[in-house]
C-alpha cells in the first residue's frame, strides 16, 4: 500500500505537471493577428495597469482574441477575463469585484438600480459579440436540410419523431430521408444559447412551441449534455441526432437552413448581420445603454434571426481616471472594426453592423472618470 | 504494509487468534519524551488534529453557505431559482438528486465489487509471483487516471460501444422494469455511468482487499489444504471469512468515491430529476455532485446557496456511509485484516 501510494502520487504529480505545461503553451495570441493590430497603432500607448472582467463563457474565445490584440498594442496593460458565466459576471460586477462584465442578457431594472450604487452613476450595456446559433444534426449522407421553426419546434417538442416524417419531407422534397428516429439533444446547464433558441422557437413557430424563453431547457427528460462541446460531441456520437449550438462549433455536421418569410436562409455571419440591422433597440433604456430587441419574426430577405447577442457591461463613470481610461481603451478596441474582425476570425462571430458599431463607439466614448 | 508470510507478525498488528501479541507498544504519557522524540510527538498529534479541523471547517462552511437557501421560504426560492424544475421546496428538489446519487453509486459497487475481488484473489493466491506484482502495479495505475479522462473515455468510446448491448437488454429483458422504457440511442444513461464508475472503483477495492487476503494466517490456509480442500475450497473456508470485514471496508471506501464523483457523471449522463429505476432511459436521474458542477456557473447567489445545500446533503450521506462501514468493521475487529 505504502509503495503504491507513492507511485500514485508520482503519477498524479506528473499528470498535473503535464497539464500545466500544456496549458502554458495553449493560449498565446489565438488570433494570429496580434502583431498587425499593434503595428497600426500610431500613437504610443500611455495606458498601463490591470483590468479585470468576468462573465459569459460564450464570449471566451472572442475575449481571448481581444485581450491578445489589445495587450499587444498596449504592452503595459493586463486584461483578465474569468468566464464564470453571465449570472456570475453580473453579480461580480454589481459587487464591484470586477470593472466590466460579459453577459448574454442585458441588465434588468433591478440590476440597473443596484448598479447606481456601485458605479456612482448608471451602468451601460454595449453589444460586443453577435453569434449565429445553428440547428445542427447528424444524419448519414445529408449535410443540408430546410427546416422551418414550426418543424424544429415539433422535433424538440417530441411530436415529430422520425426523419422521414411528412413535415420534414414537405420542406425537403429533393432529399432522400432515412426512416431513422430523431434524437433531440439539449444543453443540461443554464445557457444563453438555450435562452435565445427557446425565445426564437416561441416567437417564430406560430404557437407550436408553448414554452417561454428560458436559459434552462423547459422540457423534462430527453438527451442532454454539458456545454457547447458536450452537445456537439453527443450529436457526433449518434445517428439521427439534432441539437442547437454556436455556429462556429458545428464542424462537419449538417446545418439546417431556417425559413424566413418565403425563403430558406442558412446560418452565416452575413445573414445574422442583416437580421441584426432589422432588429430595433430596446425601448426605455438610457442613451448609451444599448440593448437589442431581437426581431425573431423578421421577414427581411436573407436575414437569419436565430442568433445570440452578448453584451459588455461597464460603468458610465469610474471613481479614478486610470480605470476609466483602461475600460474605455479596451472596450473601444473591442467594438472597433479591428476588434470585431479579430473575434470573427477567432470565434466565428458576426461583426457589428456599421450603425451599431458607431452607437457602441459613442457609448464607449461617454465613459469617464467621476 | 508488506505481505505477511508467517502468522505471528511483530508489532501492533493483531493477526487472528493463534498468537495474540502483547499489548500495543505505544508509549504511554508517563514516560517523558525528550528532544526530537517530543517534537515528533507534537507533530503527529498536530497532524491528527488537523484532519478534524479540516472536517469541521468543511461542515461549518457548508452549513453557513447553505443557510440562506435553507431558511428562505419555498415560494421565494422557486421564484428566484430558475432550475428548481417545478419542485416546490428545497427538499423536493434534493430528493431525486439523493436518489440518483445513491443509485449510480450502488450500480457501480454492484459491478465493481465481484470483479475487484476476483482480481485481488488472482493477485494474492493464483498468479505467479512476478505476474502478481506487475498486475498489482497496473491496477494501482488505474487510480492515477484523472476522472475527467474517464469521463471522456466513457462518453466518446464506451457509450457508443455499449449502446447495442443496452438495446439488446431492452429488447429481450425489457419486461424487467429496470431495463424497460425507450432505450437511449446515445447510451448516455445511468447504467453507462455505473459502468464507468465501477472501473474507477476497481483500483481502490482491489488494493485494499488484496492486502487483506495476503494477511490470512498461513496456518489457516495450510490447515484447509491439509484437510483435502481444493484451492477454491481453501479460499472459501479460510481466506474469505477472514477477510470479510476487510472486503466490506474496501467496498465502503469505493462507495465514498462513487458518491462524490463529478466529472465522469457530468460528461456521460443525460440528467433528469425523477425517482426512476429505468436504467436505460435518458433524462431520468442526476447526481448531486454533477448537478452542482452543471448549475454553478450561471447560478445567482441564492442558487449557489441552494447548490451548497445539496452539497451538504451529499456530505451527510458520505458521512453516514463511512460510519456504517466503520461500525461493521469494528464489530468484527478480531478477524479484521484491515484494522
Amino acid at each position: 500500500m505504502k509503495l503504491s501510494l507513492h507511485r500514485r502520487a508520482g503519477a498524479v504529480a506528473l499528470t498535473g505537471a503535464l497539464a500545466l505545461a500544456l496549458a502554458a503553451c495553449g493560449s498565446d495570441d489565438p488570433t494570429g493577428s496580434g502583431d498587425a493590430t499593434s503595428g497600426s497603432d500610431e500613437s504610443v500607448s500611455t495606458l498601463s495597469g490591470e483590468l479585470n472582467g468576468a462573465g459569459a463563457s460564450s464570449q471566451e474565445k472572442a475575449m481571448d482574441a481581444w485581450r491578445a490584440g489589445f495587450q499587444s498594442g498596449n504592452p503595459d496593460v493586463t486584461v483578465n477575463y474569468d468566464p464564470v458565466g453571465s449570472g456570475g459576471g453580473r453579480t461580480q460586477f454589481l459587487e464591484g469585484a470586477v470593472q466590466f462584465a460579459g453577459t448574454d442578457s442585458a441588465l434588468n431594472e433591478e440590476e440597473l438600480a443596484t448598479a447606481q450604487e456601485t458605479c456612482s452613476a448608471e451602468a451601460i450595456d454595449i453589444p460586443v459579440y453577435v453569434s449565429p446559433i445553428a440547428v445542427v444534426f447528424n444524419l448519414e449522407g445529408i449535410t443540408e436540410l430546410n427546416l422551418s421553426a414550426t418543424t424544429i419546434a415539433g422535433i424538440f417538442e417530441g411530436t415529430i419523431t422520425s426523419w422521414d416524417a411528412a413535415e420534414i419531407k414537405a420542406e425537403n422534397p429533393d432529399a432522400t430521408l432515412p426512416a431513422v428516429a430523431i434524437t433531440p439533444v439539449h444543453r443540461l446547464d443554464e445557457s444563453g444559447t438555450t435562452k435565445n433558441f427557446t425565445d426564437w422557437l416561441g416567437k417564430a413557430s406560430g404557437g407550436v412551441w408553448a414554452h417561454e424563453a428560458d436559459g434552462n431547457w423547459p422540457i423534462e427528460g430527453g438527451e442532454s449534455a454539458q456545454g457547447t462541446s458536450g452537445v456537439i460531441q453527443t450529436v457526433q456520437g449518434g445517428n439521427g441526432t439534432i441539437t442547437y449550438a454556436d455556429e462556429s462549433a458545428a464542424g462537419s455536421l449538417g446545418k439546417a437552413s431556417i425559413k424566413v418569410g418565403e425563403e430558406w436562409v442558412a446560418p452565416s455571419a452575413d445573414a445574422v448581420a442583416v437580421a441584426l440591422d432589422a432588429s430595433p433597440r430596446a425601448e426605455g433604456r438610457a442613451e448609451h445603454d444599448i440593448v437589442i430587441d431581437i426581431d425573431r419574426e423578421t421577414t427581411e430577405s436573407g436575414a437569419y434571426p436565430l442568433f445570440l447577442v452578448s453584451y459588455a457591461v461597464a460603468c458610465l463613470q469610474y471613481e479614478d481616471a486610470e480605470t476609466a481610461d483602461l475600460v474605455k481603451g479596451f472596450l473601444g478596441y473591442v467594438v472597433s472594426t479591428e476588434g470585431q474582425e479579430a473575434a470573427a476570425q477567432a470565434a466565428g462571430s458576426a461583426p457589428l453592423s456599421d450603425a451599431l458599431a458607431a452607437d457602441a463607439q459613442a457609448a464607449v466614448e461617454a465613459i469617464a472618470a467621476a | 504494509m508488506t505481505s505477511t508470510t508467517s502468522p505471528p507478525t511483530a508489532g501492533r498488528r493483531s493477526d487472528g487468534p493463534p498468537s495474540r501479541p502483547a499489548p500495543a507498544l505505544r508509549r504511554s504519557g508517563r514516560v517523558r519524551d525528550r528532544g526530537a522524540s517530543r517534537v515528533f510527538r507534537w507533530a503527529a498529534t498536530g497532524a491528527g488534529a488537523l484532519i478534524l479541523v479540516v472536517l469541521a471547517a468543511v461542515a461549518v462552511f457548508l452549513v453557513l453557505r447553505a443557510w440562506p437557501a435553507l431558511t428562505t421560504p419555498a415560494a421565494e426560492l422557486t421564484e428566484k431559482i430558475t432550475w428548481l424544475r417545478g419542485a416546490d421546496s428545497l427538499a423536493a428538489f434534493v430528493g431525486p438528486l439523493v436518489f440518483g446519487t445513491v443509485l449510480a453509486a450502488a450500480l457501480a459497487l454492484l459491478i465493481a465489487t465481484p470483479i475487484a475481488l476476483g482480481i485481488a484473489l488472482f493477485i494474492s493466491h493464483y498468479a505467479p509471483r512476478r505476474l502478481a506484482s506487475g498486475l498489482g502495479y497496473l491496477v494501482d495505475l488505474l487510480a492515477a487516471i484523472p476522472s475527467v479522462v474517464y469521463g471522456l473515455w466513457g462518453a466518446l468510446v464506451l457509450a457508443p460501444l455499449v449502446q447495442p448491448v443496452w438495446a439488446w437488454l431492452n429488447r429481450y429483458l425489457g419486461w424487467i422494469p429496470l431495463f424497460g422504457g425507450d432505450v437511449s440511442p446515445t447510451a448516455r444513461v445511468i447504467l453507462t455511468v455505473g459502468l464507468v464508475l465501477a472501473v474507477m472503483l476497481l483500483p481502490i477495492i482491489t488494493a485494499v482487499s488484496r492486502e487483506v487476503f495476503l494477511q490470512t494466517p498461513r496456518l489457516h490456509e495450510e490447515a484447509a489444504l491439509a484437510l483435502g480442500a481444493t484451492r477454491w475450497e481453501m479460499i472459501r473456508t479460510a481466506v474469505l471469512p477472514f477477510a470479510r470485514s476487510g472486503i466490506i471496508s474496501a467496498a465502503m471506501l469505493g462507495l465514498g468515491r462513487a458518491l462524490g464523483e463529478t466529472m465522469a457523471v457530468l460528461m456521460i449522463l443525460s440528467p433528469g430529476f425523477l425517482y426512476s429505476f429505468k436504467l436505460l432511459v435518458a433524462g431520468q436521474q442526476q447526481t448531486i455532485a454533477a448537478n452542482i458542477a452543471a448549475q454553478f456557473p450561471e447560478a445567482n447567489p441564492l442558487g449557489v446557496s441552494a447548490l451548497i445545500a445539496t452539497g451538504l446533503a451529499l456530505f451527510v450521506i458520505t458521512l453516514l456511509v463511512n460510519m456504517a462501514a466503520r461500525a461493521i468493521v469494528a464489530r468484527r475487529k478480531d478477524f479484521s485484516g484491515a484494522n
